[in-house]
């Protein structure tokens, strides 16, 4: 009970001091409008991937339809937050968009994941694309030319708090008896069937969680922005978010964190290539996964209490 | 007392009949178990039992607390949560995970941990999650594993692995511990540690075992009963003493005339 205090406290040390970090560098200047840009759309993506990881590294269904459940919460948020522009707005949003993206999961997952590989890939591009032209056809959600004038109530900071608890939930959902379930259908759902655990339940499960949390990246998305349109949610969003997912290390959070801190930049720095910059960016995709198929990190886990057993193990020797 | 009765059951691929009208029972706390030659059903007879095929025809009932259960045409899980675990002939074990996964995703469903406690780290949560952990200890050092708990399964040695899926099956608090060809690819000093293990499980935990072997001296010394399987059909049952001398298990083995 204590040591786990210990660790945890570290973890919210290594947020505190990240949070003031950015704040320092933005005041001394470091960071410009420019580049807190990016890293709030850093941040999204990490939320967002975390989620698709959740699905796809460790439940092991693979999906494409992320950016379909990030459609419904960007557009409920910012319906609700257009009629009630404050911080109660943007929370009533989020939980709605949540609540919505999550009650679409479930019924989508019941059927779909009894497939599996391809097929289940196939069918969620293909709600994905439901959801999207469903937005590209409503009278409330303005048509193709999506909303605008949204009000900006989610700045740094609360995109910030917003990667913290997401990882801090899905992290702790997968070190529990809920998240081994999941794994132990990406391990094998043979075996895991016959140990008691019901596949299709742990998979919906993790399927609804994901969706929930591609809810919260949208709405943060659309508040940030300020305007979307159902063309900012196709196909392309979804592969955007799963290569963050492949080439961190599929099953691993802190790669996910890397890879779209390090695509981040990478798109950041290439503003200035003009129309190369699709190029090399895709150029760079292509060199790390040659050189390094199973993503930046592989599986590995950054990990507080890994780094307290070895400090020990050394105060021992 | 029966514990688990199976009556008239039957399993069709299309033109080919796998397993035929099989009936056997199996009693409280005994040990079991099934031979035959290659390819006589004994595998497909397991994936009956254990729901991971549906049965054409025939019931399976256990003995549950709560009285009898007809298990057929439920679910695996459903069946796992009845009692009723087993290890493959192929290992299957969880291979990306730690050994102390392992054994924790068969506790799934005896574990009480709730959603919301987990993901908010109530001081339950962790409570539980020690209790667990002890658990998991206490039994891997049953099978002297202990020291294995951190390792990925999929980098223990074979030996290993055939254990920890013993020690995983018997982590689901089973009735039944159906064992799929444990003993496969061992040689005969593994064997002999097996068949040891073996008595010490069913002694220690008091539970009934159904065996699939091809290893006879490990058949003939833990069995206490053999029922003998040929073209998906029982030929035989007995003790050891008997089915050795039954002329048609001597056939179905050697071949010739009975």
């Amino acid at each position: 009970m204590k040591k786990n205090l210990k660790y945890n406290l570290t973890w919210l040390a290594i947020m505190v001091v990240g949070y003031i970090l950015i704040d320092v560098l933005e005041l001394v200047g470091v960071i410009d409008q420019f580049a807190e840009t990016t890293l709030v759309l850093i941040g999204i993506n990490i939320i967002l991937a975390t989620g698709l990881n959740l699905i796809i590294g460790f439940s092991g269904q693979f999906s494409l339809g992320h950016a379909g459940f990030m459609a419904i919460g960007a557009y409920t948020s910012a319906l609700i937050t257009q009629a009630i522009p404050n911080g109660g707005g943007m929370v009533l949003g989020l939980i709605a968009g949540m609540a919505l993206s999550a009650l679409v999961a479930l019924v989508v997952g019941i059927p779909t994941l009894r497939l599996n590989g391809d097929y289940l890939a196939i069918a969620t591009m293909g709600v994905a694309e439901i959801i999207r032209i469903i937005m590209n056809n409503l009278k409330i959600t303005n048509g193709p030319a999506g909303l605008y004038n949204i009000p900006q109530l989610a700045n740094w900071s609360v995109v910030y708090l917003f990667v913290c608890l997401t990882t801090i939930l899905i992290v702790n959902f997968i070190h529990s008896r809920d998240g081994r379930a999941v794994m132990s259908v990406r391990e094998d759902e043979i075996a895991a069937e016959s140990m008691g655990v019901n596949i299709t339940k742990w998979k919906v499960i993790a399927f609804v969680l994901g969706a929930a949390t591609a809810a919260i990246g949208g709405a943060l998305h659309a508040s940030y922005i300020q305007t979307i349109a159902p063309n900012d949610f196709g196909i392309m969003e979804s592969i955007n978010i799963l290569i963050i997912v492949v080439m961190g290390g599929i099953g691993s959070i802190t790669g996910t964190y890397v890879a779209a801190i390090v695509l981040g930049l990478l798109d950041m720095v290439l503003q200035n290539f003009g129309t190369l910059r699709m190029v090399l960016y895709s150029l760079a995709l292509i060199l790390i996964m040659v050189f390094k198929p199973s993503g930046l990190l592989g599986t590995w886990e950054f990990s507080v209490r890994r780094i307290f057993t070895k400090f020990k193990a050394k105060g021992d020797a | 007392m029966t514990l688990l009765d199976v009556k008239g059951l039957t399993k069709n691929f299309g033109g080919l009949t796998a397993v035929s009208d099989v009936s056997m029972h199996l009693d409280d706390n005994e040990l079991v178990a099934l031979i035959g030659p290659n390819g006589a059903g004994k595998t497909t007879l397991f994936n009956l039992l254990t729901g991971v095929i549906v049965p054409s025809e025939g019931t399976v009932t256990l003995q549950a607390d709560a009285g009898l259960e007809v298990l057929n045409k439920k679910k695996p899980y459903t069946i796992a949560q009845a009692g009723l675990a087993r290890t493959f002939q192929n290992i299957r074990l969880f291979k990306g995970l730690s050994v102390e996964d392992n054994v924790l995703i068969a506790m799934t469903s005896k574990n009480k941990e709730g959603f919301l406690e987990s993901i908010f780290r109530l001081p339950s949560f962790y409570k539980k999650e020690d209790e667990l952990h002890q658990q998991v200890l206490d039994l891997l050092k049953i099978f002297d594993m202990q020291d294995d708990a951190d390792k990925l399964a999929k980098n223990l040695p074979y030996g290993a692995q055939r254990r920890l899926e013993i020690v995983r099956a018997l982590a689901t608090k089973p009735k039944i511990l159906f064992l799929d060809e444990p003993a496969a690819g061992m040689n005969p000093e593994e064997t002999a540690d097996l068949t040891r293990l073996i008595r010490q499980i069913q002694e220690e935990f008091h539970i009934t075992i159904l065996l699939i072997e091809h290893d006879m001296s490990l058949v003939m010394n833990v069995a206490e009963r053999i029922y003998v399987l040929e073209y998906g059909q029982l030929i035989a049952e007995g003790t050891p003493e008997e089915v050795q001398k039954d002329p048609k298990v001597i056939k179905a083995y050697l071949g010739g005339e009975a």
